[in-house]
């Protein structure tokens, strides 16, 4: 998902008998649904875990402006590209709350941004393949931002109080942006021949980098075993990927387009889909940094966050002046 | 300040209020950075609402904010818990007596 491979210092769950009466207490409080709010007590591998992943979550957002502000000078209509702008804009106030809401945890925005651009702090995957067409914008909000909806509605209810209230302003606004993309499949899917092979084109490219935006089976993982006994982590990235599977195989044949997977099928038996793993292998190859748009992806974070140093910069001396100023008038 | 400081200073925190509809309280709803009061108000306008959600805009420095600690929990509301007498319901008043 957003936060795709949160790794966690410790080595699984610890057993209640092994906790200290700080962390059963806290554990109890978990587990009686009860939100932990910033100032209470909480075990350091909780706030690590959690700087880890409401940051990968925040730089996610951040970064994901990208692929899709390429096409913001290229919308075939001004309609469409006030709806597109107005979409990036929303990518760009979801990295605030979720940037806020890791700041309560004691790590400044700015050491975030830090992290980020030394690389020393992921971000998720898919924003490493190219937008080459309109249609790829009509495919990133129904794939994309569908299978970010999937992920963040259970982090509504995550154990940690402003994570789960920043999830919900996000949630609430997220569905424009599916549904803004599907509109777009469905202009494209229902137009010329050259415009529906576009749709067809673009959900081929977008298919599987969509389902590995849930991350790799994790469900002997020891890292996802305590985040989702801290109730940071709801569901395991199978259940999520085989919901939006479930969820996604019918829309597309709604717009008459083809997932690119042979093997496909509907199961009687479970109710659900089966269907082809992505490829894992091109999937840590992404997340080490060689997927298509790694370079250029980053390289525009760090170039837009040097530019605006000498910006910042005279922010905060005009601030100064203006205070001193009115020291002197007091 | 010197100038190599204000390179690497973080622009300040604040905490932004937002009255949803005439005639409720300001709310808060999140926090933002900005150099000054003026910039606060106007990030806080794009940031939290985009939607219509306010008629009015509150921002304070999230330093000069005092908050109590969750170890003040009990001196603070605890004597609350014994005062039931409080609330209208601990009086028992019959029918009879009409609406109250």
């Amino acid at each position: 998902m957003y936060a795709q491979l949160v790794k966690t210092d410790g080595k699984g769950v610890k057993p209640l008998d092994e906790m200290t009466p700080e962390e059963r207490v806290f554990q109890q409080r978990i587990d009686d649904d009860q939100k932990i709010e910033p100032k209470d007590w909480m075990p350091d591998g909780y706030r690590k875990n959690l700087i880890r992943q409401i940051s990968q979550h925040a730089h996610s957002e951040l970064v994901g402006q990208l692929p899709e502000s390429n096409w913001i000078t290229r919308a075939p209509t001004l309609e469409r590209k006030a709806i597109l702008l107005a979409k990036v804009q929303d990518e760009a106030g979801h990295g605030l709350y979720l940037y806020c809401a890791a700041e309560t945890l004691g790590i400044s925005r700015d050491q975030m941004f830090d992290q980020l651009h030394s690389g020393k702090s992921k971000y998720s995957s898919i924003f490493n393949y190219p937008t080459l067409t309109w249609a790829d914008m009509g495919a990133v909000g129904w794939l994309v931002d569908g299978a970010a909806i999937m992920n963040q509605v259970p982090l509504q209810r995550t154990s940690y109080g402003p994570y789960a209230r920043a999830m919900v302003r996000i949630c609430k606004e997220e569905s424009f942006h599916q549904r803004q993309g599907f509109h777009i499949m469905m202009k494209m899917a229902n137009g010329t021949a050259a415009q529906k092979r576009m749709a067809q084109d673009a959900l081929n490219r977008f298919w599987y980098p969509s389902l590995m935006m849930f991350g790799p089976s994790d469900k002997d993982s020891v890292h996802s075993a305590q985040s989702m006994a801290w109730k940071i982590k709801i569901n395991t990235n199978d259940e999520l990927r085989q919901k939006f599977v479930d969820q996604t195989v019918p829309q597309a044949e709604y717009l008459g387009l083809t997932v690119p997977d042979k093997d496909l099928r509907w199961n009687d038996e479970t109710g659900s889909y089966v269907f082809t793993e992505p490829d894992w292998d091109e999937f840590y190859a992404v997340l080490a940094g060689n997927g298509p748009c790694n370079k250029e992806r980053l390289q525009a974070r760090v170039d837009a966050w040097n530019d605006g140093d000498w910006f910042r910069e005279g922010l905060l001396a005009n601030a100064a002046k203006r205070r001193a100023k009115q020291g002197e008038a007091a | 300040m010197s100038e190599s400081d204000l390179s690497k200073a973080e622009l300040p925190l604040w905490e932004i209020f937002v009255r949803g509809q005439h005639g409720l309280n300001h709310r808060h709803v999140g926090s933002l950075h900005a150099a000054d009061a003026e910039m606060a108000i106007n990030n806080a306008r794009d940031v939290y609402t985009r939607r219509n959600e306010g008629v009015s805009i509150w921002a304070v420095e999230s330093s000069r904010i005092a908050a109590s600690s969750p170890s003040d929990k009990e001196p603070l509301f605890d004597p609350a818990n014994s005062k039931v007498y409080r609330h209208p319901s601990f009086f028992d008043i019959p029918d009879e007596a009409g609406s109250m």
